[in-house]
């Protein structure tokens, strides 16, 4: 009986320490992130301002005009193109330079920390201080273009240059972090598969392709994956360089939604756009992780 | 153990070609890194038109009140200020918040426990951008426009994931034997979450703590939607504001850029520990 009885009291207590545990992160988490992605959708359907409550409901023409709009392409255009750079330049850099770093010599910590300091600046503040280095008049490249008798670009005031220039800013900003993620990996790599290959004779470039790379491969994939998460999130560094322009050129899908959905007030047209994009992070999350992480 | 051995498939001594075209290319990012922030900070201390021959080289006259000018400006106190406060009120929330759903979930079974976990972290899956608009208007509708808890408890919400996950994994590491013992003993599991697990659990809460306020403090899109008033800005919307006063007197905003940025760095240089360690493995865990 008393056993009974204890173990009863165990589960009242279990039940009133969920109870109370639980709710203030679940409420937080449905009140500000699961009810607003429920409420997108419903709003989408509207034509409205925000405020009353929407009445003008138009179906699914919120996604016909998101579609229908060029600067949207544009911006679509814009993330991918931040997908191939991440994958083509950062991804590379990132882990040539965690190989070199990954060893111990005098120094190699201190460049470690230079290299993932712009990963803790914020996209603001990163923001500002390239538009400084790409400013026509007063900027580190105009200064190197003068030197060379040379007329300054604007890069950030033409179409054709703004979001190339943004792109050099998104490899300075996040390949630190990509770096450490694999310097990480390569630390808790097994030493003895190195040494094997070293005493068959293998090259270190040799070691490098068959060994190294292959035992790293959850990570590259792992550090693609934020590549691509964070491309479909940029807007902060944005803002700061070009506010998506000039002509709407340099828009990623976050700075379109908040120059034509919020700064509008265009509730129905931005909770579209916002749908779509969470769409797309939520089809790429799963599949991704079902088929090109799945090993893990 | 014997690293120095080890490692040495990848490491040349001396001057062999391999070293010198290493150290060129190291050599080729850390300018490319350090270039454009070491004149940002030497920017700050020249005039405009010093700044406009000479952006790259030391000041050849030190102007060191633009520096002085914004240090004693009642406005760079209040947006670091209002910075401050959210990045702390977001902190102390989220980690409690956090580690009480963390707690449960670590150490107690029940039905749909699993599912309960997998709802919370959802919120990984996407940005705070997605919802914007209708969180602009659930913030309204429950008049906390304008305030600091309008910007605090969304941010908070979208930590709760990230936060969750890495305290998880630490209160499961630390040995069972304790909280069986402790139960035996009447001990109830709040107690032993008050008393045991919190002071055992100050370096990932550390961590945890470090990386919010980091975000907290670098975040921009849900203060630019939540807030209207001057007085209420965090730094990052401050300056933004500053930049479009001032607009082509660089020398003023580039050193406005280098004293708003130094708080982060001098955060960098005393918790780089548990920044790498926390953006890194909440990296992986994610």
């Amino acid at each position: 009986m008393a056993a009974l009885a204890g173990r009863r009291g165990a589960d009242i207590g279990k039940l009133s320490t969920i109870l109370l545990f639980l709710p203030p992160a679940l409420l937080l988490f449905t009140l500000f992130v699961v009810l607003p992605v429920g409420e997108a959708a419903w709003y989408s359907g509207f034509n409205w301002n925000g405020f009353g409550s929407p009445t003008n409901w138009i179906g699914l023409d919120n996604y016909r005009f998101v579609f229908d709009n060029r600067a949207f392409g544009t911006a679509f255009k814009n993330n991918l193109l931040i997908i191939v750079v991440s994958l083509v330049i950062q991804l590379p850099l990132a882990l040539s330079l965690a190989i070199i770093l990954a060893d111990r010599f005098r120094g190699a910590v201190v460049l470690r920390m230079v290299f993932f300091l712009p990963y803790i600046l914020a996209e603001i503040a990163t923001g500002l201080i390239f538009s400084f280095v790409y400013d026509g008049d007063y900027g580190l490249l105009a200064a190197i273009y003068k030197s060379f008798g040379a007329q300054a670009p604007h890069l950030l005031a033409s179409p054709q240059t703004a979001f190339a220039a943004i792109l050099v800013v998104v490899v300075w900003k996040y390949f630190g972090f990509h770096m450490m993620l694999f310097i990480a990996a390569l630390q808790s790599l097994d030493r003895s598969m190195l040494e094997a290959a070293r005493i068959d004779g293998a090259s270190r470039w040799q070691s490098l392709r068959y060994v190294v790379i292959p035992a790293l491969s959850p990570t590259i994939r792992l550090s693609a994956f934020f590549a691509i998460v964070g491309s479909l999130q940029l807007f902060d560094l944005v803002m700061p360089l070009t506010r998506g322009g000039p002509s709407d050129s340099s828009h990623t899908m976050v700075s379109f939604l908040y120059t034509f959905g919020i700064t509008r007030m265009r509730v129905g047209f931005g909770s579209a756009v916002g749908v779509i994009l969470f769409l797309i992070c939520v089809v790429f999350a799963f599949t991704y992780k079902r088929w090109i992480m799945r090993d893990e | 153990m014997s690293e120095p051995a080890t490692s040495a498939p990848f490491s040349d001594d001396g001057f062999s070609p391999a070293a010198i075209s290493k150290a060129l290319y190291l050599l080729a990012v850390v300018l490319f890194v350090t270039t454009p922030l070491i004149a940002t900070v030497l920017g700050g201390f020249k005039s405009l038109g010093e700044l406009r021959t000479n952006p790259f080289g030391l000041p050849s006259v030190w102007e060191w009140s633009n520096y002085t000018d914004i240090l004693l400006s009642r406005r760079y106190w209040q947006l670091l200020g209002n910075s401050f406060v959210i990045a702390t009120l977001t902190v102390v929330l989220t980690l409690i918040a956090a580690a009480m759903a963390a707690f449960v979930f670590a150490h107690l079974h029940f039905f749909g426990r699993d599912m309960l976990l997998n709802y919370l972290t959802m919120g990984l899956l996407f940005p705070a951008a997605t919802a914007i608009l209708p969180m602009f208007i659930k913030v309204r509708d429950l008049g906390l426009l304008d305030s600091y808890l309008g910007v605090v408890l969304p941010q908070v919400a979208f930590a709760l994931a990230m936060s969750i996950l890495l305290l998880r994994r630490f209160f499961k590491d630390l040995p069972t034997e304790l909280l069986e013992a402790a139960l035996v003993d009447g001990c109830s599991y709040p107690k032993f979450f008050r008393y045991v697990t919190l002071p055992l659990s100050r370096p990932i809460l550390a961590t945890v703590g470090t990386i919010t306020f980091v975000h907290s403090w670098n975040s921009y899109l849900i203060p630019l939607v939540m807030l209207n008033s001057d007085s209420l800005y965090p730094w990052p919307l401050g300056i933004m504001v500053y930049q479009g006063e001032y607009s082509t007197e660089w020398h003023l905003i580039l050193a406005f850029i280098t004293l708003t940025i130094l708080p982060t760095v001098l955060l960098f240089l005393v918790a780089q520990k548990h920044i790498v360690a926390g953006l890194t493995a909440g990296a992986v865990k994610g």
